[in-house]
């Protein structure tokens, strides 16, 4: 594993109507590490995310992601006429990658031919935090992957981010609560 | 396993149509209705409806094209399908053209193998039939390719059904006049030459289409 930079963003600025979000952010973000966007609500993190993966165009500044990355937003992406099943598989199609983990890790496989209308808030996300598993891609951006998850799924997850890392990878998370692994920086909006 | 994007999209989209109770129904229903309405308007002379029916068939497709059309990336919007496409590696109007496809698949082309039927029952000459058939199934593809843009662009607009209307017909303009021309000019020289302008149409559609489609995606998802 080296320290192979990841995500590096140099001055990124954003106004958001007459408002000025941020201004002057510069990010390095290297495998294995670990960012955590901080900032009370309205403060731009979910913005800055959305700029890192490229869903937003910064209004100054550059944003370079050297390799591929997964996305986790605040919208989990599933379809209500999907089963947690055909939703795996659809994307495991997409990208080319098996589903047995991402199955088994959230414990999703108990309840595979259920439709996502009729999943709580809970289980959406679990489902939607599987796709993390379909294929391993160096980059990780969540958005408040922690929210409405129970103690036994967030501590799957922070496992999950821990794991990602030793592999190399890198995560971003835009959250405003404490969490349960240790950060290697954060930024605060 | 190899990645597949474009087929698990076409996928996503037909089992979407399909799961919305009446995906098929629906525009079918819109089509015969206001095809059906014709002879309460024009009066029932079989003369005066053979004249009109190409035209009214016409008129009947664009109408039953808009039934769908502002669901088809609104959806995507709402529940975060849209950002994950946009993300992809490979081109987003790939994505908008394997919509395009599914959505005419589902919408378009059934009407299209109808159209006979409401053809007959407006008194239209039954050897143009299979012909009009035809022009209709490529009419509808460009519509769909057009329709496609405009929901992309009124995708974040609530009731944006009007607007799509408002932006897309203009554009219906070439393919229902070249449309017309081909079945009005059955049977001569100049039949080939309109066929021929129809096909250009949709095939322009289909070609720009995409990359439209994706650059309105893109600002709507920002």
């Amino acid at each position: 594993m080296t320290d192979e930079v990841l995500i590096s963003a140099t001055n990124v600025g954003m106004i958001r109507g007459a408002r000025k979000l941020f201004a002057g952010i510069d990010l390095r973000v290297s495998s294995g590490e670990l960012l955590v966007l901080r900032g009370a609500n309205g403060s731009g993190k979910t913005t800055l995310l959305r700029i890192l993966a490229g869903l937003t165009a910064p209004m100054v500044g550059n944003v370079e992601l050297r390799s591929t990355h997964h996305w986790i937003g605040h919208l989990n992406g599933l379809k209500p006429f999907e089963t947690v099943e055909s939703h795996l598989k659809l994307w495991g199609r997409t990208w080319g990658g098996g589903s047995a983990r991402a199955f088994s890790e959230f414990g999703l496989e108990s309840y595979g031919s259920v439709s996502v209308g009729l999943l709580s808030a809970g289980q959406k996300r679990q489902l939607a935090l599987a796709r993390l598993l379909l294929v391993h891609r160096d980059i990780w951006l969540l958005d408040e992957p922690f929210a409405s998850l129970d103690h036994k799924a967030r501590q799957i997850l922070s496992m999950l981010i821990e794991e990602h890392r030793e592999k190399g990878g890198c995560v971003v998370i835009a959250m405003h609560e404490r969490l349960e692994v240790q950060p290697t920086s954060e930024v605060t909006l | 396993m190899k990645p597949a994007p474009f087929m698990s999209a076409v996928r996503q989209a037909l089992n979407e149509a399909w799961s919305k109770g009446g995906g098929l129904v629906l525009p079918l229903a819109f089509f015969f209705g206001v095809g059906m309405l014709v002879p309460f308007g024009v009066g029932m002379r079989a003369d005066v409806l053979t004249q009109v029916s190409s035209g009214v068939v016409w008129i009947a497709l664009v109408i039953s094209s808009f039934v769908t059309l502002e669901r088809l990336y609104q959806a995507d919007l709402e529940d975060g399908v849209l950002e994950l496409r946009i993300q992809e590696t490979q081109p987003l109007a790939e994505y908008a053209l394997a919509k395009t496809l599914a959505h005419w698949l589902v919408s378009g082309l059934p009407i299209a193998l109808v159209s006979p039927l409401l053809g007959i029952m407006l008194q239209m000459p039954v050897e143009i039939l299979p012909l009009a058939s035809l022009c209709y199934g490529l009419g509808s593809l460009g519509f769909f390719s057009w329709g496609g843009f405009g929901a992309a662009l009124s995708a974040s607009v609530r009731r944006g059904g009007l607007l799509i209307a408002l932006i897309i017909l203009p554009l219906y303009v070439p393919t229902v006049l070249f449309g017309v021309l081909t079945l009005a000019t059955f049977g001569t020289d100049q039949m080939i030459v309109n066929f021929t302008f129809l096909l250009a149409t949709t095939i322009f559609a289909l070609a720009i289409c995409p990359f439209a489609t994706s650059f309105a995606l893109r600002m709507t998802a920002d």
